[in-house]
């Protein structure tokens, strides 16, 4: 399938039978990866498919000695120990997360640890006047004295990629650019990067938005499963959307599911209209009127891309624990239920398990016991006492019947594997007895064997008649799992199928465009 | 080695301040020729710093729910001086003064907690503009004078336990209570040793218990001993009552309540904690109101020692209170440390500063030498939590050695995952 190299464009940088392993788990294995001088060469794969990790090893986060095979960028094997080292080569990597200092200004961001100065005194009429050269490069029009938190996420992206042209950049890593951009600052950015083209500057862009991979790429490498899969090109191939999603999912559904016959029941929890607006950005929506349905025994799935607003939905419907509740309403058993906190949200017989176990799900500090009731600890408590026998019981009931792999309950949560996290996190909200579970990614960072466990639990929680909301960003896990599937793409939700009608490439279409958006919205699946 | 750890380390870790602190009781005792453990000097020492300790015991919640309280001292000084204002000038019993001082310390608490939790203003700043704020309310109020306070209030302070009888030549309160002290510690040890057993704990073998039982019950009654034969008409000293009485009262809010349940959690993973149902604001709010309660108290416990309020008292109690709470093993940044522990580590400045004055070391030595002692102390606390232990209290335990088992692969693993939270290292499918 690899496009042969007709051209006789030289290769800029070629990386080598890239294999990168992390102890139990390898997150890159041989993967190659040909990039052309001048080119924009797109990086496609799923959550988890092993970009970022790839991205990594190329700017030096994972230093050399830290991964097998070569990376020969402008003809030399190169051995970068640190970032600063393959910034010194002319590779920079602008990150998802925009590395600015929001209190400082535009032109001291531009310079930050890169200042022009001699004897260490900063020449700044130097730097404005390379700051406004620099921002007419990349076509922003501000003060270069306008502190970096006053513009918008989109121009702040302009002001990375100004940072990284003066450091004369020759090769430019952007790690979802777009993801956090509207409409028309996303299209701004996509412009100056052919700019940049133009200019001989090659750029490598790792995107989930696949109709502006198509749009600028020439070519393209998809990583599925930490393996470089394919390269194609876009022209010569004939690639569209359709394709790379082929590329992208394209492997066989194992058997990795408990058996489970879902007996479900009426609608229990219902959402209308659900909008919330972005905690900081004032006039950005998180959520743009969601509605929805969880029906006894369902065991639900929603699906999306990474900043799709799952998580902001789930967290805002849980007590509006994020982001400013704007409007909506919430049935559950038909009646409409007004949940403005979580203690509230606990009490409507709601849970939600959160996909960062590590800052939002424990408190290190605690043993499994502690964690296992401490979203309920009234239900052990006399007078003002708790009963720490009651704790034992309860919590060592929940280590026997979920598994949990500790020699007692009395053991610190930090010392557990993920997946023995993962069920006292869930130990500790079937406690609180509720009727509707949100599992937001309920097995990342878990291992297989305990991933079948977790699935388990979970089709054991709806065999019970509660509800389920799982939020994952594996396909295959979704599909495996869920009765029905909705999807959501910036913020909004863009369909729902049933289980039998659901593919991965139905639902990376969903979950890709908001073209489709609305029609689907009114699916067959959808109960009475 | 092996079975003094036992008996001294398991689930109670304080014992290892402890021994820290009898060394350091013994190293003073032998070297001031024996000046340390007389009646006179012990009651002096529990006098001149039960105060700072009834504010240990109030700063270790603040900073276990991960804020510090820098205006304690003030706080102390503006009640102290309403309280013996109102008493002198409005004649206002004794009783009342002491209840007024708590409704004030109340108030104040309640203002400080406000900004706090509900405007959400770092406590660090709060209580600093707290700090020049009621110091200055103290000058104002009491136009930087001296007030005293009258005889019956006084008893808080530098009162003693009245002598029943003539048992040859021992207090006969303290002796009571002496003996109510240990029946209480054998009857929770034995307790907390069923509960353990039944709630799968490993259950040490029955010598060591009662060794430890043994060691700590000869510790108390030496000093009832100490304090009940004493000059006459001294005994255990009133203001020692009232920090044992808060001690047990805050022991049990911390270990055995869902308030206190909940400041470990605030200050373990606030974010944890508000998922979890947690109102944590409230539980903000209630943890620096309460440190403002003890502080008028310690405020007034003061003012009654030293028979009058005046406009420097409670200068540099802050630090005082804040370095007992860190020498007793709380974590910088909050979710760990225990009354006792701090306490204890209370103590261990008292001992340090009582024994090198009887050694006649100047102010400037003992304040270098407390400085380092702290410095060390939270050094250790700091280093052990990189080396993923918990604080000195375990680092005293287990000597300089790292016994610690080697990091399991899984945890290495789990390293990646944060480095890379977008993509957890090939979460695999």
């Amino acid at each position: 399938m690899t496009s042969q190299n007709t051209q006789s464009d030289p290769v800029i940088l070629e990386m080598r039978s890239i294999t990168k392993e992390f102890p139990g788990v390898k997150a890159l294995s041989e993967v190659s990866l040909r990039v052309k001088a001048g080119e924009i060469h797109a990086i496609c794969g799923e959550n988890g498919a092993g970009k970022s990790t790839l991205m990594k090893v190329l700017s030096g986060v994972y230093p050399f000695g830290s991964y097998d095979g070569d990376i020969v960028y402008q003809n030399e094997v190169q051995q970068f120990k640190d970032i600063r080292a393959s910034e010194a080569a002319g590779i920079v990597i602008i990150h998802q997360e925009l590395a600015l200092i929001p209190e400082l200004s535009i032109m001291e961001n531009i310079f930050l640890g890169n200042e022009p100065a001699r004897r260490g005194v900063i020449n700044w009429g130097e730097a404005r006047k390379r700051s406004i050269e620099l921002l007419a490069r990349v076509g922003l029009r501000e003060d270069p004295d306008t502190p970096v938190k006053e513009i918008g996420v989109g121009k702040q992206q302009l002001v990375e990629i100004a940072k990284a042209l003066n450091k004369s950049v020759k090769l430019l890593i952007l790690d979802e650019p777009t993801a956090a951009l509207n409409e028309s600052d996303s299209q701004h950015l996509l412009d100056l990067m052919l700019g940049l083209k133009a200019k001989g500057i090659t750029s490598i862009i790792i995107s989930h938005k696949l109709n502006e991979i198509e749009q600028i790429a020439d070519e393209i490498t998809i990583i599925r499963d930490g393996k470089s899969v394919e390269t194609l090109n876009i022209v010569a191939d004939g690639v569209d959307e359709d394709r790379i999603i082929k590329g992208m999912v394209g492997r066989s559904l194992e058997s990795r599911f408990p058996e489970h016959t879902p007996e479900i029941g009426e609608v229990l929890f219902e959402v209308r209209n659900w909008t919330v607006g972005h905690p900081q950005v004032a006039d950005r929506l998180v959520c743009k009127n969601s509605s929805f349905t969880v029906r006894r025994g369902e065991i639900v799935g929603f699906a999306g891309l990474m900043g799709a607003g799952r998580t902001e939905l789930a967290r805002s419907l849980f007590g509006r624990s994020y982001g400013n509740f704007i409007s909506g309403q919430v049935f559950k058993n038909g009646q409409e239920i007004h949940i403005r906190n979580v203690p509230q949200a606990i009490k409507a017989g709601l849970a939600y398990v959160t996909e960062d176990r590590k800052s939002l799900g424990l408190n290190l500090l605690d043993d499994i016991k502690t964690t296992t009731v401490s979203a309920n600890l009234k239900a052990i408590t006399k007078g003002l006492v708790v009963d720490k026998r009651k704790e034992f019981t309860v919590a060592e009931g929940y280590r026997k019947s979920l598994r949990t792999k500790a020699p007692t309950v009395n053991e610190g949560v930090s010392k557990l594997s993920g997946g023995n996290q993962q069920k006292v996190v869930l130990a500790k909200w079937m406690f609180t007895g509720p009727d509707l579970l949100i599992l937001d990614e309920p097995t990342r960072g878990i291992d297989v064997g305990a991933k079948y466990e977790i699935y388990g639990i979970i089709q054991q929680l709806a065999q019970q008649g509660k509800g389920v909301i799982v939020i994952s960003s594996e396909l295959p896990e979704l599909l495996g799992l869920s009765d029905r599937i909705y999807t959501i793409f910036e913020g909004a939700i863009t369909g729902v199928l049933d289980k039998d009608q659901a593919t991965q490439e139905s639902l990376m279409r969903l979950m890709t465009s908001a073209t489709r958006a609305g029609n689907n919205a009114a699916p067959t699946a959808q109960p009475a | 080695m092996k079975a003094l750890k036992r008996i001294f380390g398991g689930d109670t870790r304080q014992f290892g301040m402890i021994i820290a602190l009898v060394a350091l009781v013994l190293f003073f005792q032998l070297f001031t020729g024996g000046k340390v453990l007389t009646p006179t000097n012990m009651i002096n020492l529990f006098n001149g710093n039960s105060y700072i300790l009834v504010l240990a015991i109030g700063m270790v919640l603040v900073i276990i729910a991960g804020h510090i309280d820098l205006s304690v001292g003030s706080v102390a000084a503006a009640v102290g001086i309403v309280v013996a204002i109102a008493m002198r000038d409005w004649g206002i019993p004794w009783y009342l003064g002491i209840l007024l001082g708590l409704v004030l310390g109340a108030v104040i608490g309640a203002w400080q907690g406000f900004w706090v939790a509900y405007v959400g203003i770092p406590a660090f700043i709060v209580t600093l503009a707290g700090m020049l704020l009621f110091r200055g309310a103290n000058q104002f109020v009491g136009k930087s004078l001296t007030v005293p306070v009258p005889e019956e209030f006084r008893v808080m302070g530098a009162g003693f336990l009245p002598e029943i009888g003539d048992f040859a030549r021992y207090n006969a309160p303290t002796v009571i209570l002496g003996f109510l002290l240990i029946a209480a510690v054998v009857f929770l040890e034995f307790r907390n040793r069923r509960i353990e057993a039944r709630t799968g704990a490993t259950v040490d073998p029955l010598w060591v218990p009662v060794t430890r039982l043994v060691l700590l019950a000869g510790a108390v009654l030496y000093v009832t001993w100490l304090f009940s034969t004493g000059r006459y008409g001294t005994s255990f000293p009133v203001s020692g009552l009232i920090l044992v009485g808060l001690v047990a009262v805050y022991v049990f809010i911390t270990s055995k309540t869902i308030l206190g349940r909940h400041v470990y959690a605030v200050g373990g993973n606030r974010h944890a904690a508000e998922l979890s149902g947690v109102q944590s604001k409230k539980v903000n709010f209630l943890v620096m109101m309460n440190m403002s309660i003890l502080a008028a108290l310690a405020g007034m416990m003061f003012v009654a020692r030293s028979t009058s309020s005046g406009p420097a008292d409670g200068v540099g109690w802050e630090l005082d209170a804040i370095a007992a709470v860190f020498i007793g093993g709380a974590a910088v940044s909050g979710g760990v440390g225990t009354v006792i522990g701090s306490i204890v580590g209370g103590l261990v400045m008292a001992v340090l500063n009582n024994g090198l004055q009887l050694l006649s070391v100047g102010a400037d030595m003992q304040s270098i030498i407390k400085g380092l002692v702290l410095l060390i102390a939270v050094a250790i606390d700091v280093y052990n939590k990189s080396q993923g232990r918990r604080s000195i209290i375990g680092m005293l335990m287990n000597g300089l050695r790292s016994n610690q088992p080697p990091t399991p692969e899984k945890e290495i693993a789990k390293t990646s995952e944060v480095i890379t939270p977008a993509e957890p290292a090939g979460t695999s499918k």
